[in-house]
């Protein structure tokens, strides 16, 4: 059965699927275990995005070069959709995304927030908080040398 | 004339089972995996990305074990693969404001909020070879400290407080997009910027050198160098909103250089711009003063006849996939060229003797 949802829900989790590491998010995805019926309505297809930057920072847009992306959408017995559109060249990862996002949009959404999607969360945020820590330790802490005397 | 030639195809296959051979090397030594040149040759594979113009380290770790480490030839691997992939569309442009910086550095103020970071540089390295890594030795732990997980503000910005450096004014034109449509001139800022961005490292910083050393001198203070990932986000139709499709590591310098000032802008500092993917800093730093030097017209200065403010020169020059392509192509066979060159030559000795032999005789007569 499907349930409301609203796009900022959607896009934080089909953002946090994009950004996964395939080999957790794989990991995660068979310990839910838990594989819809569905069929294809686009099978995966790797793909070129051009990313943008803008002059300065902040100016006009201009195109810096093309990432790796892949796509596909599926669609559940109960006619629900899911899509997904992920960072590389990797079928299975985009295929586990869509299912999740397609899962997502039903009663199954609490468990496998649980049981995925929160996870995936904790291992990227603590995988930023790390980097983040050994940059701190590299910040420059200037002191003044105080010469002659008063 | 056009003649068919036939024969080559063993000498090929064999040249290339040799090739195969040779690129594994001695056998007795372990292979090279993917994953070790992706993570242990990670500048070459973001050079590799920068100048192929496809964000995929795992792509670019390939070409590079294919090419033998020649970092050319896997750029060209990864431009012929790239016009195979099928175009989902254009992102939105990142807001590098937001990069979990790894690196973030101003040669211009000191106290800049968010610090001076100075991440994994090799600056301040002493330049020596370093014997503990020819044998195997452990990896130090790097140092942490508290994080701090708020954005970096751009150093521009507290210039732009006081209006003593140029404003970027923001908007929403579609830029052109060289591998959509040919380069035409002008080719106007934002084509300029892709092709920098793609350009040859080394052509760029020669560009560049030729700025600070008098060419169109533009005397350059490093604003800002920030590295680090920013998410990237596209608007998926099939959706109506916009979904972030994963994040890439970008190395951003902002220039501050001088502007005496024209008839209606009062002086102020101007702006040149470097983007480039991965950690590559040598390679954004000089496309920010080749993208200023170029931006001498819309300033209102000089043409000084510099190479480095000849937007035609530097933009046709600058790619090396065209550049190689172009100069290699002449030791591929050019027999019936060469053949009609040949014959030219004798004929024209030919008549230069027959010339020099007629007058011999004309003066013996006489």
């Amino acid at each position: 059965m499907k349930t409301k949802i609203s796009a900022p829900a959607r896009k934080a989790w089909m953002s946090l699927l994009a950004q996964a590491d395939e080999a957790e998010l794989s990991r995660l995805w068979q310990a839910f275990d838990h594989s819809p019926d569905y069929s294809w309505l686009r099978p995966p297809e790797a793909g070129g995005v051009m990313v943008r930057g803008r002059m300065g920072g902040s100016g006009a847009p201009f195109n810096l070069g093309e990432m790796t992306v892949t796509r596909c959408a599926l669609t559940l017995t109960d006619g629900t959709v899911g899509h997904a559109y992920v960072q590389g060249r990797s079928k299975p990862k985009a295929e586990i995304a869509a299912k999740v996002d397609a899962l997502m949009q039903t009663e199954a959404a609490q468990n496998l927030r649980q049981a995925v999607l929160e996870p995936l969360q904790q291992v990227q945020q603590a995988r930023k908080e790390a980097r983040a820590a050994k940059a701190a330790a590299t910040k420059v802490e200037f002191f003044t040398m105080v010469r002659g005397e008063d | 004339m056009y003649v068919a030639v036939k024969g080559g195809e063993r000498a090929i296959d064999n040249a290339h089972a040799w090739l195969a051979e040779e690129r594994r090397g001695d056998t007795s030594v372990a292979e090279l995996s993917l994953a070790q040149i992706r993570e242990q040759m990670s500048l070459a594979v973001n050079r590799v990305m920068a100048e192929g113009s496809l964000y995929d380290p795992d792509l670019a770790a390939l070409a590079i074990k294919q090419s033998r480490g020649d970092l050319i030839e896997a750029i060209f691997l990864i431009r012929a693969y790239r016009t195979t992939l099928p175009r989902f569309g254009y992102s939105e442009a990142v807001d590098t404001g937001v990069m979990a910086c790894d690196r973030r550095i101003s040669a211009t103020f000191k106290d800049a909020p968010g610090g001076q970071v100075l991440g994994p540089t090799f600056d301040y390295t002493h330049r020596l070879l370093d014997f503990k890594l020819a044998a195997d030795g452990e990896t130090p732990e790097a140092a942490t400290a508290p994080p701090r997980m708020e954005t970096t503000p751009h150093i521009t910005e507290f210039l732009q407080g006081e209006d003593i450096i140029e404003r970027e004014p923001s908007s929403d034109t579609v830029p052109g997009d060289l591998t959509r449509e040919p380069m035409s001139f002008p080719a106007g800022r934002a084509v300029r910027l892709q092709s920098l961005a793609r350009g040859d490292e080394g052509f760029i910083l020669g560009m560049a050198y030729s700025t600070q050393r008098g060419y169109a001198r533009n005397h350059a203070f490093v604003g800002e160098l920030r590295i680090g990932k920013v998410p990237v986000e596209m608007e998926i139709p099939e959706l109506g909103f916009a979904i972030e499709l994963g994040e890439v590591e970008l190395t951003e310098c902002e220039t501050v250089n001088q502007f005496k000032g024209s008839k209606t802008v009062p002086p102020q500092f101007t702006r040149g711009y470097g983007l480039v993917f991965g950690q590559s800093e040598r390679k954004s730093i000089a496309m920010a003063l080749v993208d200023r030097a170029l931006r001498w017209e819309e300033l209102g200065e000089d043409n000084l006849g510099a190479a480095a403010q000849d937007e035609e020169f530097v933009l046709s020059h600058s790619d090396n996939i065209q550049a190689t392509g172009f100069l290699e192509h002449i030791k591929l066979p050019h027999y019936v060229d060469f053949q009609s060159e040949l014959e030219l030559v004798r004929k024209l000795r030919r008549e230069a003797q027959e010339l020099a032999e007629d007058m011999a005789a004309r003066e013996a007569a006489e």
